[in-house]
């Protein structure tokens, strides 16, 4: 995929939000809403959609799996609109679009997803949905030119390492599946210096965080130190799974490895936003675990703190460790 | 000794079972998935060892594998395949092989997905904060402490669900899921 000229826009687009972003990465859901407001699209959530099964699902069962896959899907053609399926999150967008891929290369996959559809009066013909990620997406339709033009408050100065990670290119997306350049080109357009960053799209241990720390801390390090190495001011990605991997689990690695990285992971949506002129607070600047503010205050932007409510307790309510 | 359910060798059912999984009799045996893994170093087998062993029936030894339970899905092996084998779809084949068998039945990792596929099965939809209380307190009580310190944080960020999304129409769900469980029961 090379030209991004911006003439496939459309004004709306279904959209598959995933689990993430009702939790650890509200941020990500938010900015995105906001910067599709700025450049005129609309992103509309498949009515009841269920999770994706993320890598688990697929581990245990892998016929269920698909089908769970599938639900979603065939609920998304019923819903109708466009052709296009849009996910934020890499693994929801890799789960989902595996399923249709599979299901139209495999006939016997898709008779037995599609038998197990029936019995919830659901069916799905592969093909009849593009499923894409939110980043294609901006970069594709609505093109690097158009996005240029919208800016107010380029991010001139600042140094951001592009993480592309895993999902999002591997294994069929249609860009280079180790060295994709869409997003440095994004980021530049925004007045972003892009730093090299060898190790873009390797792995952040996924899940491995929770089950095997020792592995997943050390995919983290040598992220986060190539980062470091090239002089990033912060670490810019597209997956809500990368995002809270690299930044809530820094301070692990720092422990761990008797390390002292301070590297802040934001969604490449907030620094749309941000070079759009929007509020720092409203696209969730701040809910990071390692603060933005240093990196933002480099290009004039300030990360708003929000004051801490006092948290009221029922006077009947046993002692509880405070959170300090 | 290899295990043959239904009088089919593991390999046979690997492949058979794996969308594209019949490519697996092309294995050139060049190493390049192992080269390209990010977690090679903690495998007891390679992928290309795994499937050297796979193909010369030592079924049980590929079962105790740590192999696929150490595969992170990042498809790098996949996309450099030369003889494109679905080496990460395989994995997954596996884990279900080992599990169905109870060579995996109580670890970390099957204990980690079925906690989650538990609340898909209940709610339609994952719920962090319930998985990694469920899992961090039945199976790493010690762990769950320091985990406990990362939650607060993600809390106070706003950061965490409280309680799990339930979706409205469940009992579709349940029925679709339930029906692919028996198709998929019906094959081995």
């Amino acid at each position: 995929m090379t030209a991004a000229n911006g003439n496939g826009r459309k004004d709306n687009y279904l959209y598959y939000p995933g689990c993430s972003q009702r939790a650890t990465s509200r941020a990500y859901e938010k900015s995105a809403k906001l910067v599709g407001q700025a450049l005129g699209f609309t992103l509309e959530e498949i009515n009841d959609w269920n999770c994706c099964g993320a890598t688990d699902y697929f581990s245990v069962n892998v016929l269920p799996a698909y089908s769970l896959v599938a639900r979603n899907l065939s609920l998304a053609v019923e819903q109708g609109g466009t052709r296009d399926l849009v996910a934020p999150c890499s693994a929801c967008f890799l789960n989902l679009r595996k399923t249709d891929t599979n299901m139209g290369k495999y006939p016997k996959l898709n008779k037995q997803v599609n038998q197990a559809l029936a019995a919830g009066n659901l069916h799905y013909d592969p093909g009849t949905l593009n499923i894409r990620h939110l980043l294609d997406v901006i970069v594709q339709d609505i093109g690097f030119d158009t996005i240029e033009a919208r800016v107010t408050k380029p991010l001139t100065g600042l140094r951001v390492a592009p993480y592309y990670g895993c999902l999002i290119v591997r294994p069929d997306a249609g860009y280079n599946t180790e060295y994709p350049t869409h997003l440095d080109e994004l980021l530049t357009r925004l007045g972003a210096t892009v730093v090299d960053f060898p190790m873009k799209t390797h792995c952040c241990g996924g899940h491995m965080t929770q089950i095997g720390e020792d592995v997943a801390l050390e995919l983290i390090r040598r992220l986060v130190h190539n980062a470091a190495e090239y002089d990033a001011d912060m670490i810019v990605t597209l997956c809500p799974m990368c995002q809270l991997n690299l930044d809530a689990y820094q301070g692990q690695v720092n422990s761990h490895f008797n390390t002292d990285y301070r590297l802040p992971v934001l969604f490449f949506t907030q620094l749309m936003g941000l070079a759009f002129g929007i509020k720092p607070g409203d696209l969730d600047i701040g809910s990071e675990i390692i603060p933005a503010d240093a990196a933002l205050a480099k290009i004039g932007q300030e990360a708003e703190t929000k004051p801490r409510q006092a948290v009221r307790r029922d006077k009947n309510a046993l002692p509880m460790p405070s959170l300090d | 000794m290899p295990n043959t359910p239904n009088g089919h060798t593991l390999y046979q059912r690997v492949m058979a079972e794996t969308p594209g999984g019949d490519t697996l009799i092309t294995c050139l045996q060049c190493g390049t998935c192992g080269g390209s893994c990010p977690s090679a170093a903690d495998m007891d087998a390679t992928p290309r060892r795994l499937f050297a062993m796979l193909m010369a029936g030592m079924d049980d030894e590929v079962l105790k594998s740590n192999t696929p339970w150490y595969c992170v899905s990042c498809y790098f092996c996949m996309v450099r395949c030369p003889q494109n084998i679905p080496i990460t779809e395989i994995m997954y084949t596996l884990k279900q092989e080992a599990i169905a068998q109870k060579y995996f039945d109580r670890n970390p990792h099957t204990d980690w997905a079925h906690s989650f596929i538990g609340y898909v099965e209940q709610y339609g939809r994952g719920f962090e904060l319930g998985l990694a209380t469920r899992y961090h307190l039945t199976h790493n009580p010690l762990g769950a402490v320091k985990k406990t310190g990362l939650m607060f944080d993600l809390a106070r960020k706003g950061r965490v669900a409280m309680m799990p999304e339930r979706i409205e129409n469940m009992p579709q769900l349940t029925a679709i899921l339930t029906e692919a469980k028996r198709i998929a029961g019906g094959e081995k």
